[in-house]
């Protein structure tokens, strides 16, 4: 284990938790608070997505079960907050399990794979828009009940730390994801899946085990939403924007990198909020934003902010870096 | 009997109406270098894909090391010793050299480190060793063909299958390559090859099987094998052998 890779998620942790003990403005903290949200379920979209090459379309299906989880074993079983989080990151997880051995048993891959995960969170949005135990069309509110035990705080700078905190594990596992034998192997399925089969690699299983961790980890902000807001309904959990902000976080940052949903989701959340405030709220302005900020990043920048980062260092600093790598080997 | 690593008995494919390999039976001895040659289409690929596990047979059965794998996936016929190159080049186009190799030794090595070391071992030994750093993605042809044999050899495989890694190679390249197979020959891996370029047929192969038509049509030793008049027609038509005999007797 090469424990300087893990410096860097340090170093942004680290800068990133003090920002509270110098900005105390509410706008600043609650901008803070749904960019890491969105970082969490990017990051998990980049598992599949970015390292495993598995584009979804909807992990609004995790997110969503996160949230309803959260929220319904807290007011229909009066489960404690803390359980109800742990058991929809849990739950998220098993649908991500569920979804990944139906479609990649039978085989589905590239655009075919992308429209399933698609399907499946349109199935699971209308049923939860009409089943009784989501709230049908209401929704469910969680009662305010603030105190560290039911997980909910009055102040924005606690719900940023624990955020963060969530975000500080999804960037470690991505991390160790990359590092290890099963990262290799995934990285592997992305380029070639018959190659890497021919080499030992059971696709089946590796996808599996991405789309679970994946799961989880959109899952997980899912959870985190719930408790934010206190209230979740069915265009919210399961709808379209939560699948597609997942994968524009990872895309604009930089594909099948440790901090390219992080990089995307500052990116993408600032230039939405810059265009309320030229225009004031046009309702969908923001999305408008996102396309055209997609198209640039497609069209000029195929790997990202991160990967435009990463070349200008490159460039900056060209033997030092070669020399790394010579040692790593 | 005992030394006999690979018996393909009776196997056959279809495709829809294509019959793509018939009643196809050989076997491979361990330690040694087997060629299956035959003309273009004559079923070759197929059969290295029924072997490896990529296509599952429409009939015959496959024995490896004694047991019956016929259908068994092809990663864990990896994970038994066999290990396979494309004919079509499969790099894993956004990875290094040496993580593409390291891919390959991940199959026996779960650390990180330890499998690119042994990466970059193999990589010394097919002489990818100074490009280590280099994205595969610009690798020459003939790079990339060393890669293919680099990435299969990481497996430490009992059973290799090299399919056509000297095609689009120029004469040189071939010299380069053939003692390298000749090499991996002598660590004790037993090698399975198709091949069209005769040369390095004839110079690395002890037994050879000819496929026409998704048939065996002959086997034996090279020097056999070229003579047989079978052979000679399934490459240049019927008739053509006794032709090339008459034309010999004419000059």
């Amino acid at each position: 284990m090469n424990l300087r890779a893990f410096l860097p998620i340090v170093a942004v942790v680290a800068a990133l938790a003090c920002i509270p003990l110098v900005i105390d403005s509410n706008v600043v903290l609650n901008f803070l608070v749904t960019a890491l949200l969105l970082t969490l379920a990017g990051q998990g979209w980049n598992v599949l997505g970015g390292y495993g090459g598995q584009y979804s379309f909807g992990h609004a299906a995790f997110f969503g079960t996160g949230a309803y989880a959260t929220a319904i074993l807290q007011m229909r079983y009066g489960l404690n907050a803390w359980a109800a989080f742990a058991a929809g990151i849990a739950a998220g997880a098993g649908v991500g399990a569920a979804i990944g051995a139906l479609t990649f048993r039978s085989g589905l891959r590239g655009s075919y794979f992308a429209l399933v995960t698609l399907a499946f969170a349109e199935v699971l949005r209308i049923i939860a828009s009409v089943a009784p135990v989501t709230g049908a069309g209401v929704g469910i509110l969680i009662k305010l009940d603030v105190g560290a035990r039911a997980l909910q705080f009055s102040s924005r700078a606690a719900f940023y730390w624990l955020i963060l905190a969530l975000v500080a594990i999804a960037l470690v596992v991505t991390r160790l994801v990359e590092q290890s034998r099963f990262g290799a192997w995934l990285v592997a399925v992305r380029e070639n899946e018959d190659a890497a089969r021919a080499l030992g690699v059971d696709a089946t299983r590796v996808k599996l085990g991405a789309i679970t961790i994946s799961a989880a980890m959109a899952a997980a902000a899912g959870c985190f939403y719930a408790q934010y807001f206190l209230f979740v309904d069915a265009p919210i959990a399961y709808g379209p924007w939560i699948s597609v902000e997942a994968l524009l976080a990872p895309i604009i940052g930089g594909v099948g990198t440790v901090f390219g949903p992080l990089l995307g989701a500052l990116l993408i959340k600032t230039l939405g909020e810059a265009a309320k405030l030229v225009t004031g709220d046009a309702p969908g302005l923001d999305l408008v934003v996102y396309g055209i900020v997609l198209i640039v990043v497609i069209a000029f920048a195929p790997r990202g902010v991160a990967g435009v980062v990463a070349r200008c260092h490159a460039r900056l600093l060209p033997p030092r870096k070669a020399s790394a790598g010579v040692n790593a080997a | 009997m005992s030394d006999r690593i690979l018996a393909v008995e009776g196997v056959s494919k279809r495709f829809g109406g294509l019959q793509a390999v018939r009643d196809a039976s050989l076997t491979v001895e361990a330690g040694r270098i087997t060629a299956v040659i035959g003309p273009n289409g004559a079923g070759k690929t197929t059969l290295f894909a029924l072997i490896s596990g990529f296509q599952t047979p429409t009939g015959g059965r496959i024995l490896y090391r004694g047991t019956d794998v016929t259908g068994m996936p092809a990663h864990r016929l990896a994970r038994r010793g066999m290990a396979r190159t494309f004919q079509i080049v499969q790099p894993f186009a956004g990875l290094t050299v040496l993580e593409n190799i390291a891919v390959g030794a991940h199959l026996h090595i779960a650390g990180r480190a330890a499998a690119l070391a042994a990466a970059s071992r193999v990589a010394e030994l097919v002489g990818l060793d100074h490009i280590l750093q280099q994205s595969a993605a610009t690798l020459t042809v003939a790079g990339r063909k060393r890669l293919e044999l680099a990435r299969a050899l990481a497996t430490s495989p009992k059973l290799l299958l090299l399919d056509e890694v000297l095609a689009g190679l120029n004469p040189s390249e071939i010299r380069d390559m053939v003692p390298i197979i000749r090499a991996i020959r002598e660590r004790g891996v037993t090698i399975m090859m198709i091949e069209h370029v005769m040369q390095a047929v004839m110079s690395l192969a002890e037994h050879i099987y000819v496929l026409a038509e998704g048939h065996v049509i002959a086997q034996g030793r090279p020097a056999e094998v070229v003579a047989d008049p079978r052979v000679i027609e399934a490459y240049l038509g019927p008739g053509a052998a006794a032709r090339l005999a008459g034309g010999a007797h004419g000059r």
